[in-house]
């Protein structure tokens, strides 16, 4: 594999290879000095067409840290503001000598655009493109990162296993996913991934938000929030982000209200307590305190949404390296 | 070898093994005087068991060594030169002793000490990791060829091969058969270059 643009097309060998290489680049972000020199001379181009502060940081930190050299290229006052297609803006980076593109887009498939067009060069010269979210259509570092907090948390410790469940798979483990599953690539590349790890999910969330083919996905779903709690016992919960302006109120709204949304589907103290002692509460930001979690749930001792953080770093240093320290991807076997 | 075929000679038995970490074990201690700031770190995949045999024999040599604090293992695979040239390879573990490796004296186990740029590799490594007062080396072979100014402090076997000849260890911990030091593709005259 040469990109990283969905969780679908990981294998679970491969899946696995990424959450034990970022085990590995963890454990070098505890040093004293966390810079590797591993990808010394390479060239990430972050190209962000969406604003995305904590995504594009963490992806640039990660490229940092193994010693790449950073571009980031924002739409926003760039020459893509002035009409340049995605196109012209490719066949640019490429001339610059780019190894690496990571792309942010609000048109699902765009990232796919570009790694298949051969606006980017191709034989010889392949340069790598990692998703970093397009539209509504997938996100996969931030499913791996998730995947990887949740074995971190869940298969080292029930197994009895040592090493954060290095080398295992997530088999037998549940987890709820709640919210705006229809707008959510952050659903959709957990649900596949999750899955390809042995994982059961249930996607929790209005009948409005639900998108239309939901049945099709390799999952359970359920419209009401307690139930699930209460008789399927997550291991992990993962709160997903109201967009507060597009959902409420006038035309076009998916729920009632704000505060109807949040009694239904919020995980507020009660809901807290409904949960088995080990489960953990995840959100991949950021978070409408007050809205989809309360403060108390996001402060908790469960809650491990700083960590996440944290984690992207290390699983992005993970598929850069992956994708780039290898001298002929074409021919590697690995990712 | 009259058959004019590659063959496989057997250079070290699994007797040959022992006798030679025995001996690299005590030159450590001689060379170090006592064992006791002695941090053994193994460079996978065979430099682990190596260095986890070579630490039982210090600690027999020398009580003050405690074999399970003053051992760890060194994955030098995000500080290679040669990441571009080859297929992605998986990175390994890392582990440091709990004591640290700052002002101890560390003794790196390889099996094979070819071109030097594993160990290249593991010093810029170490400097990442801390400040060693020493740092040394120790091979369970040297077979020459070197491409950097690098050389071993402790050889268990040095063992002058061509380049078209490969040297392969087998371990018990690792192959699951009796340890040993074979070398295939030997010219069939027998003598190196």
């Amino acid at each position: 594999m040469k990109h990283l643009l969905s969780t679908q097309d990981l294998s679970l060998d491969e899946a696995i290879l990424v959450l034990d290489t970022a085990a590995q680049m963890a454990a070098t972000q505890s040093r004293e000095i966390k810079k590797l020199p591993t990808l010394r001379g390479r060239t990430v181009v972050n190209l962000f067409f969406e604003d995305s502060t904590r995504t594009r940081i963490s992806f640039e930190t990660a490229a940092k840290r193994l010693s790449a050299d950073v571009i980031n290229f924002s739409a926003k006052g760039s020459s893509v503001s002035k009409g340049e297609s995605l196109k012209d803006t490719a066949l640019t980076l490429h001339a610059m000598g780019a190894d690496a593109v990571v792309v942010r887009h609000w048109a699902s498939g765009a990232p796919h655009q570009l790694a298949h067009s051969g606006w980017l060069g191709s034989g010889d010269s392949p340069v790598a493109v990692l998703n970093a979210g397009d539209g509504t259509h997938q996100h996969p570092t931030q499913a791996l990162l998730d995947a990887f907090t949740i074995r971190r948390h869940l298969v080292g410790r029930a197994g009895g296993a040592t090493g954060d469940g290095v080398g295992r798979d997530l088999k037998g483990l549940r987890v709820a996913i709640v919210g705006d599953v229809l707008h959510s690539r952050v659903a959709r590349s957990n649900v596949q991934l999750l899955r390809t790890l042995g994982a059961d999910v249930t996607l929790v969330a209005p009948p409005t938000l639900l998108p239309v083919g939901v049945e099709t996905w390799p999952c359970a779903t359920s419209y009401d929030l307690d139930e699930t709690l209460a008789h399927w016992a997550p291991d992990a919960v993962m709160m997903l982000r109201v967009q507060r302006e597009r959902m409420s109120g006038g035309a076009g709204a998916f729920f009632p209200s704000p505060l109807e949304y949040s009694r239904r589907y919020g995980l507020d103290h009660r809901r807290l307590a409904m949960l088995p002692g080990h489960t953990v509460v995840m959100h991949p930001g950021p978070m409408n305190r007050g809205l989809e979690i309360s403060a108390e749930a996001a402060d908790s001792t469960r809650s491990v949404i700083v960590e996440q953080v944290a984690n992207g770093v290390a699983v992005r240093m993970a598929a850069l390296y992956l994708l780039l320290a290898g001298g002929s991807p074409a021919e590697g076997s690995a990712i | 070898m009259s058959s004019g075929l590659p063959s496989v000679t057997t250079v070290l038995g699994a007797e040959d093994v022992q006798r030679a970490l025995t001996r690299i074990a005590h030159e450590v201690v001689e060379r170090s005087r006592g064992a006791a700031d002695v941090v053994l770190l193994g460079v996978p995949t065979r430099g682990v068991p190596l260095a986890h045999r070579l630490a039982e024999r210090l600690a027999s040599i020398d009580p003050a060594f405690d074999p399970t604090a003053a051992l760890g293992e060194l994955d030098v695979t995000m500080y290679r030169d040669d990441l571009r040239r080859n297929p992605t390879r998986a990175v390994g573990v890392t582990r440091l002793p709990a004591v640290g490796i700052d002002d101890k004296i560390v003794v790196l186990v390889d099996d094979v000490l070819f071109s030097g740029r594993t160990i290249r590799a593991a010093l810029d490594a170490i400097s990442d990791l801390g400040r060693p007062r020493a740092v040394r080396l120790a091979a369970l072979v040297d077979r020459g060829h070197r491409e950097l100014p690098i050389r071993p402090d402790f050889v268990g076997k040095n063992l002058p091969t061509s380049t078209s000849e490969r040297v392969l260890v087998r371990l018990a911990e690792i192959d699951g058969e009796p340890d040993a030091v074979l070398i295939s593709g030997r010219d069939p005259k027998g003598d190196a270059r």
